[in-house]
């Protein structure tokens, strides 16, 4: 066993991904530069499957699926901007179009470290996956939930994205793939993903509303969705992490034979905060934060 | 074995419907027949094999020189050309691996050729398999980054399994001032030169050893 704290998501990611490499010969893994020190044994002891292009996004996903037109299972893992806006095009062609498997590994998720300004925040990532298809999204709110996740993205032979962030719930919850019940009302249906499940666990103390979660936000439990709103009045608020409105869509479709109403919490679309600061103070201007998530709430259950 | 490509005109004019020499002006014709009538170790019946080879058309348009070669090795019915570009035609204006039984790569969108050929030949490696990878890209392509991008990681990694052929018909916005190779060479690729046109040096520079490092192949041909 590598010894690495988990105390983080990634390095979680990094202490089941080592041992993924050692146990696994058609694990592969691309870096581009960023978190090698988290892999230095396994490029020295894998070459030739454990790669770091340096900083070169576009050569690491096409390498990524060469790799897996090999028979590899290519993991590929870098910052969210270099991960998925800067190589879109890679992701979509050398990946999707070739219409080969691989595990894409984000760090920095939203606001994760404003100090470092708007370069390396990628609140659009998981939209942009949205513009493709048969792409499987996790966004972990728990370094616990991060094993489960990977290694059932290593097991499949399809295209995931696995959404790593510094900000966590206080406990891990059960990683199912569905929509998982945490609270029970009647007044409607709050999905939280990911992290943002303290924040809404915080908003609806005391309110008579039911709260969802999931760290599995593509394929979106329609099913999931549709029993909870069955036993509570058709309103539907979606907190997200990234931006906002991504799940609308999913929202929309899986209630589509039923009156409903719906509202979204996330990532601005209107403005670039163009601000440093701490994420805490990012999520105020988001409204991701307990006292914005409760306002958006009264708001739209009038009550 | 044979340096003559007459045969592939009646192939070509299936798609084109030209009854008189644009097949031949094909930049990429006589590179494609020398590699597959005595280069590459594929077939028809091996096309899933591990230990083929892989032969990457990068530069993905205007590809009717490609399936006119497939279609006279065996890879698709001659048949299949007459319906080019149709909807339900497994044969477009860019390769669509998916469709094309021995297409390796979907291309068409420039630059894309090169860095999977080099994730190929990583993985090949790892696996301990001899098989080599082809990438055939154009001099204007090479404008693209990423294939500097992947210029660099195979040159650092010595990926010898790898193979590059530029067809230099000097299409290339800016040029390549100090010449093409020499772009490969700075990253420990080794280099060969040679006329586009001619079967014998370009099966020489192509089979030529070069261990420890990738190769570039850079076929000069001339337009018109």
């Amino acid at each position: 066993m590598t010894t690495v704290d988990q105390h983080t998501m990634r390095e979680a990611f990094a202490v089941h991904l080592n041992d993924a490499l050692d146990q696994d010969p058609r694990v592969a893994l691309v870096l581009a530069a960023i978190s090698r020190d988290l892999f230095d044994r396994a490029l020295r002891d894998y070459p030739d499957r454990v790669v770091n292009v340096g900083i070169r996004e576009q050569a690491m996903v096409g390498v990524a699926g060469g790799l897996a037109l090999t028979g590899f299972r290519p993991v590929v893992h870098t910052y969210g901007p270099f991960l998925v806006e800067r190589p879109y095009e890679q992701i979509k062609l050398d990946l999707g179009h070739q219409d080969v498997g691989a595990v894409l590994v984000s760090v920095g998720a939203s606001y994760d470290n404003p100090a470092m300004g708007r370069t390396h925040q990628a609140p659009a990532d998981v939209a942009l996956f949205d513009t493709l298809p048969g792409w499987t999204v996790h966004v972990p709110g728990h370094p616990d939930e991060v094993g489960p996740l990977l290694a059932g993205a290593i097991a499949g032979e399809g295209r995931v994205y696995l959404r790593l962030s510094t900000r966590s719930n206080a406990r891990p919850r059960p990683v199912t793939g569905e929509f998982v019940p945490v609270r029970h009302g009647s007044l409607g249906t709050v999905l939280a993903v990911g992290p943002t499940l303290d924040n809404v666990l915080a908003a609806t103390e005391g309110v008579d509303v039911s709260v969802l979660y999931t760290p599995t936000i593509r394929p979106f439990d329609s099913a999931g969705l549709r029993a909870a709103v069955d036993s509570t009045a058709p309103n539907v608020l979606v907190v997200e992490p990234y931006l906002q409105g991504t799940s609308a869509a999913q929202v929309a479709e899986a209630l589509a034979d039923v009156p409903h109403r719906q509202r979204s919490i996330g990532v601005r679309r209107d403005l670039e905060v163009h601000a440093y600061g701490t994420p805490g103070q990012h999520d105020e201007i988001h409204g991701l934060d307990a006292a914005g998530i409760a306002k958006t709430l009264r708001e739209f259950l009038a009550w | 074995m044979t340096s003559d490509t007459t045969h592939l005109a009646p192939l070509f004019a299936r798609m084109t419907g030209d009854e008189k020499h644009e097949w031949a002006a094909a930049s990429t014709l006589d590179v494609l027949w020398v590699l597959y009538d005595r280069v590459l170790d594929v077939a028809p019946d091996r096309v899933d094999d591990p230990d083929r080879d892989r032969f990457l058309l990068s530069k993905g348009h205007g590809p009717m020189a490609f399936y006119a070669v497939l279609a006279d090795k065996g890879f698709i019915d001659p048949s299949i050309l007459d319906t080019w570009t149709d909807f339900g035609s497994i044969l477009g204006q860019h390769p669509d691996r998916t469709l094309v039984p021995g297409v390796e790569i979907g291309s068409g969108s420039l630059g894309h050729g090169l860095p999977i050929a080099v994730g190929q030949a990583f993985g090949l490696r790892a696996r301990n398999r001899a098989a080599r990878v082809f990438v055939l890209i154009g001099d204007g392509e090479l404008d693209e980054g990423s294939n500097h991008e992947a210029i660099a990681v195979a040159g650092r990694h010595g990926l010898d399994r790898l193979t590059t052929i530029v067809i230099d018909n000097h299409s290339a916005n800016h040029g390549w001032p100090g010449g093409i190779a020499e772009r490969f060479a700075v990253e420990n690729w080794a280099t060969a030169t040679v006329d586009g046109r001619d079967h014998d040096a370009l099966h020489a520079a192509l089979t030529a050893d070069h261990p420890g490092r990738p190769l570039v192949v850079v076929a000069d041909v001339q337009k018109g």
